[in-house]
């Protein structure tokens, strides 16, 4: 077998990067209507917990809140109705991030294809699909799962978010050390022994760094039963998001490389005559 | 079109790779600004403001909470 990577081959980066940017459009979309359906109720509801709360506040603890609201900045404040958020503002958040993580995986696919062992184009793309989902959303959400309007202190916003990026970027960077790791190891042992070795290891790098980073508890009396059904449908929500990506690389990635592995071959057959 | 895979023989089969210099150009291009998109939606003017106000926050708001971003 020999790789090469020939000019006029039709495997550019540009061809990888169009094909996410489509696939994450549409998983966007996909998203959005898992959001809508699902995870909209839940908001409703945790935003009348809300506002019942407040509702129930003395005059004095309004008074306190409303010269603190009077001290800050409320230049280019406005008021978006429910009605946007939940729709065309929901809708723009799952897309936007939708195309970019399809573009980021259909880029890391094409990095890895053909380079793992005789894992084929579509094989090589799932797992960049599966890895993403898992260390971008299921190992960050075990240490910092999505929390619902009425569960968070505004004080505490710098410091959540520092922590839950942080855990991102060391889960991201881990998996793709995993999968450098793997590859090498593979001259030495078999290909499981590889992969059992550096899932061990990955899951150990993780587990450390979630252990050190901060815990967050700012629940309060939140239902439990609420919670939960919102976390259910923000996790279905991004389930979806990554599945469609998954499944959108692996048949248009798929195709591309039966087409650049046709020419190749083609030309190889040529200049062998 | 059936899968290809490599012969025991070796040689005669092609499988085409994308050069990693040509692509890592891409990959910092395209990194930033999705980082740049996510950011966006994931945490402006929550932990970090840009522009002041809160136009973007209120407008992503539901997304922020369902796709599992930290926010309030």
């Amino acid at each position: 077998m020999s790789t090469v990577s020939q000019d006029k081959s039709v495997l550019t980066p540009a061809a990888f990067l169009i094909r996410g940017l489509a696939v994450g459009l549409v998983a966007g979309l996909l998203a959005f209507v898992v959001a809508f359906a699902l995870g909209e109720p839940t908001i409703d509801d945790a935003i009348a917990l809300e506002d019942a709360a407040a509702a129930q506040m003395t005059p004095q603890e309004v008074a306190a809140e409303e010269a603190a609201a009077a001290e800050e900045d409320h230049s280019g404040m406005v008021a978006v109705s429910r009605d946007n958020q939940k729709s065309w503002g929901l809708l723009t958040g799952t897309v936007v991030v939708g195309a970019a993580l399809g573009g980021l995986t259909a880029l890391a696919a094409a990095a890895v294809i053909g380079r793992l062992g005789n894992l084929s184009a579509r094989g090589s793309t799932a797992l960049v699909a599966l890895l993403g989902f898992v260390s971008i959303v299921l190992v960050p959400f075990a240490k910092y799962p999505s929390t619902p309007p009425a569960v968070g202190d505004g004080e505490t916003i710098g410091g959540r978010t520092a922590s839950y990026f942080a855990l991102v970027l060391i889960s991201v960077l881990a998996v793709i050390a995993a999968v450098v790791i793997a590859n090498k190891l593979r001259a030495r042992v078999d290909g499981w022994t590889a992969t059992g070795i550096v899932a061990a290891g990955y899951i150990a790098v993780v587990a450390v760094a979630a252990a050190l980073l901060p815990s967050v508890n700012e629940l309060g009396d939140f239902p439990a039963d609420l919670l939960w059904y919102f976390r259910r449908s923000s996790l279905l929500t991004l389930m979806t998001l990554w599945a469609a990506i998954g499944v959108g690389l692996v048949a248009l990635l798929g195709r591309l490389h039966d087409t650049a592995t046709a020419d190749a071959n083609r030309r190889e057959l040529a200049a062998n005559l | 079109m059936s899968q290809i895979t490599a012969t025991p023989h070796g040689g005669a089969i092609v499988v085409p790779v994308v050069p990693l210099l040509k692509l890592g150009t891409w990959v910092v291009f395209f990194g930033l600004l999705a980082m740049l998109a996510i950011f966006f939606v994931s945490a402006d003017q929550g932990a970090i403001s840009f522009p002041a106000g809160n136009a973007v926050h209120e407008w992503v708001h539901d997304a922020r909470h369902l796709l599992g971003f930290p926010c309030h």
